[in-house]
């Protein structure tokens, strides 16, 4: 642990100056572009190394840090399509091969998100203040990684504009498919009463009518044609139950989903173990969605899976509604290979933010869990970094700025007795003031790190060592 | 017969008590929701009590609720349930306790009035009477088990009749079979799941359920 910890600080430190270089490519190909204009085709790939770079570093915050940031971009463009002729266009221009079209349409992508901007100033910044802290980290150990990847949350995740613009995105995207799938439903619903019930009723009283007029002249007759009624009245509510089942199943209305599953368990034609642990009842639409989505799924493993068992499990977990159905079957089976009924279900779960996911190695088990987050589950809110941190990462940055460059560096070049000066303020000094100086530059920065909280960290994880 | 009816719909209560009064049962009370029904059943202990499952004020599944209730403070009260569709869920709850007197059949079943009045005097009498559409469910859940795979197809149906609650009789009757060989093929039956033999009817369709029902687990 100790030496990946301070492993770890290095490659922080690495990037960090692999950083400060692509941070210096982008601003010259931007200047380039705008005074000169000949930046053009630099602007892409400095551009895409930043953002790699920040990907990178996104990771390493999840990774080694436990502090997940999402990524902030908007969606990229569409790639340009072979147009009848064999060109391909972008605005005005017209190219033999794609790769010219796509290069300006990727770039200009960039360009205007806004998130592009943020990674950059973040390259700018970073080589300073991840610089400083991962540099702790190598001295020091594991705090200051944690610092680290919180500082980097600041830039690289997506401010409240950009998550607000993605979650209307996909509000409208699943508004629009929900209110698809309730208009085709409806649709389905009124064909099968239109076909089915309405026609069988209309035939029922035909039937009747036509006894009527027997029932004088020719009782028996009358007799027959009404027992036909009665067996067509008959299938007409056989008919109709099943229609109720498909809208919503009376067992669930009566009982609830506990209760509702294991009636489909029991009516499944295999071994079917439920277990529910549900703290209270979920709301009646989420309900009736994972109704359908464990019968789904049910009917798939009949279908598909040649199992002879299954699980059912129900759960809150943490907030969150979750579902699972596994199977001891042959396995293989993928959301697309449930025919479109997995898929459908997605659509009726996208509406409630809920998501399906199957497991499905060769040879099984096969799991489908299903999962909708509470009601009353507030919205992942980040934590913005407190004034206090911002603070202790700007203490640790000045004295580490004192400390090394220009107090223990200056002091090894005065020590040897070497005569270069370079950026180290302490030497530019006269010469009664040089030591002076290189003393109050490390106190400063011992000072700065004792009040950064640096020591008693330090003490506390010697001594829990120990 | 005295018997309490529960049902909230007014035209098939009203359709009810004139089919059942038409057959000589006479009716102590007929009520409209779930905590009538419970007090009715107290106050009136009738010989047989016909409960819709659905019942006001929630309309959720109030009607089974208070019947299996007050099967529990009158114990052997009969109890015949009725409703727009059948759960092998409450078909087990129904015949938890094991000691008979329950029935559970579709409301479509009234059509045939033969038949209805026959299973409700079954019920009254202690008996068993459940839809064909439970007994189908409860055998194709089972079909791919041995030994219910090895009955021959006649053997099924008379097993399905048989757990409908039906006499041997009435299974001939059904079937067109002197009642001499549906006893062939209740033994057979019998012999093939591993069931001691017995002449109570009502015994012997407990048995059969029970055998059902424990193939598998809920």
């Amino acid at each position: 642990m100790f030496v990946k910890v301070r492993l770890r600080g290095l490659a922080l430190l690495g990037l960090a100056v692999v950083e400060l270089g692509a941070c210096a490519l982008a601003l010259a190909a931007l200047l380039a572009t705008y005074c000169v204009g000949v930046g053009w085709f630099v602007l892409g790939p400095a551009f895409g190394g930043c953002r790699r770079l920040a990907v990178l570093a996104r990771r390493h915050a999840r990774e080694w840090s436990g502090v997940e940031i999402p990524e902030p971009y908007t969606p990229g463009p569409p790639l340009p399509v072979r147009q009848p002729d064999g060109w391909y266009r972008h605005g005005r221009g017209l190219y033999r091969s794609p790769r010219l079209p796509a290069y300006n349409l990727r770039t200009l992508w960039m360009y205007s998100d806004g998130a592009t901007w943020r990674d950059l100033l973040w390259t700018l910044l970073n080589p300073v203040v991840g610089g400083v802290l991962a540099l702790l980290v190598v001295l020091f150990g594991a705090w200051p990684l944690r610092l680290h990847a919180r500082w980097t949350r600041v830039l690289l995740a997506p401010t409240r504009r950009a998550r607000l613009g993605r979650r209307v995105e996909e509000l409208t995207r699943t508004r629009t498919e929900a209110t698809d799938s309730l208009a085709a439903e409806l649709r389905r619903i009124e064909r099968d009463l239109h076909d089915g019930t309405q026609a069988r009723l209309v035939a029922l009283g035909m039937t009747v009518a036509a006894a009527e007029e027997l029932v004088e002249t020719d009782p028996v007759a009358a007799r027959a044609l009404l027992a036909r009624a009665r067996e067509s009245a008959g299938r007409a509510l056989t008919e109709l139950r099943g229609i109720v089942r498909g809208i919503y199943p009376p067992v669930l209305a009566e009982r609830g989903l506990a209760d509702a599953v294991r009636a489909l368990a029991l009516d499944a034609p295999l071994d079917v173990t439920v277990t529910a642990e549900l703290r209270e009842r979920p709301a009646p639409p989420v309900e009736s969605v994972v109704y359908f989505a464990v019968s789904e799924a049910l009917g798939n493993v009949v279908r598909h899976s040649g199992a002879g068992r299954a699980r059912v499990e129900l759960r809150h977990a943490g907030g969150r509604l979750r579902v699972s159905v596994t199977d001891d079957g042959c396995g293989g089976a993928t959301a697309d290979s449930g025919g479109s009924g997995l898929r459908g279900i997605e659509r009726r779960l996208a509406p409630f933010d809920g998501a399906l996911q199957v497991s499905s190695p060769p040879g099984g088990p096969t799991t489908v869990t299903v999962e909708l987050p509470g009601a009353d589950e507030p919205e992942p809110e980040d934590v913005p970094m407190s004034k206090e941190e911002l603070r202790v990462i700007a203490v640790l940055v000045l004295a580490s700025m004192a400390l090394w460059p220009q107090g223990v560096v200056p002091m090894a070049i005065q020590l040897t007795h070497d005569d270069s000066r370079s950026w180290f303020l302490a030497l530019y000094l006269p010469e009664p003031l040089q030591w002076p100086t290189i003393a109050i530059m490390i106190a400063a920065g011992l000072y700065g790190y004792w009040r950064a909280g640096l020591f008693g960290r330090l003490r506390r994880w010697w001594r829990g060592r120990g | 017969m005295r018997l309490v009816l529960a049902e909230d719909l007014y035209l098939l209560r009203e359709g009810l008590i004139h089919l059942l009064e038409a057959h000589g049962f006479e009716i102590a009370a007929a009520v409209e929701s779930g905590p009538e029904l419970e007090r009715a059943l107290l106050a009136e202990r009738p010989d047989l009590a016909v409960v819709d499952v659905r019942l006001p004020p929630t309309f959720t599944d109030e009607g089974l609720q208070a019947a299996l209730a007050a099967r529990r403070r009158i114990p052997g009260l009969p109890v015949l349930v009725l409703s727009q569709h059948v759960e092998q869920l409450y078909a087990r709850e129904l015949l938890a306790d094991g000691t008979g007197g329950v029935g559970y059949l579709l409301k479509d079943r009234v059509f045939d009035s033969g038949q209805f009045i026959d299973a409700v005097r079954r019920v009254a009498a202690g008996g068993t009477a459940m839809d064909p559409e439970v007994i189908a469910k409860l055998i194709t859940g089972n079909a791919r088990d041995e030994p219910l795979g090895g009955l021959t197809p006649r053997e099924r149906e008379v097993l399905e009749l048989m757990a409908e609650g039906r006499s041997n009789a009435a299974i001939g009757q059904r079937l067109h079979l002197s009642e001499s060989t549906v006893g062939k093929h209740t033994a057979s039956i019998f012999g093939k799941l591993g069931l001691a033999p017995s002449d109570d009817d009502n015994r012997r369709v407990l048995a059969v359920l029970a055998y059902l029902n424990g193939t598998r687990r809920g």
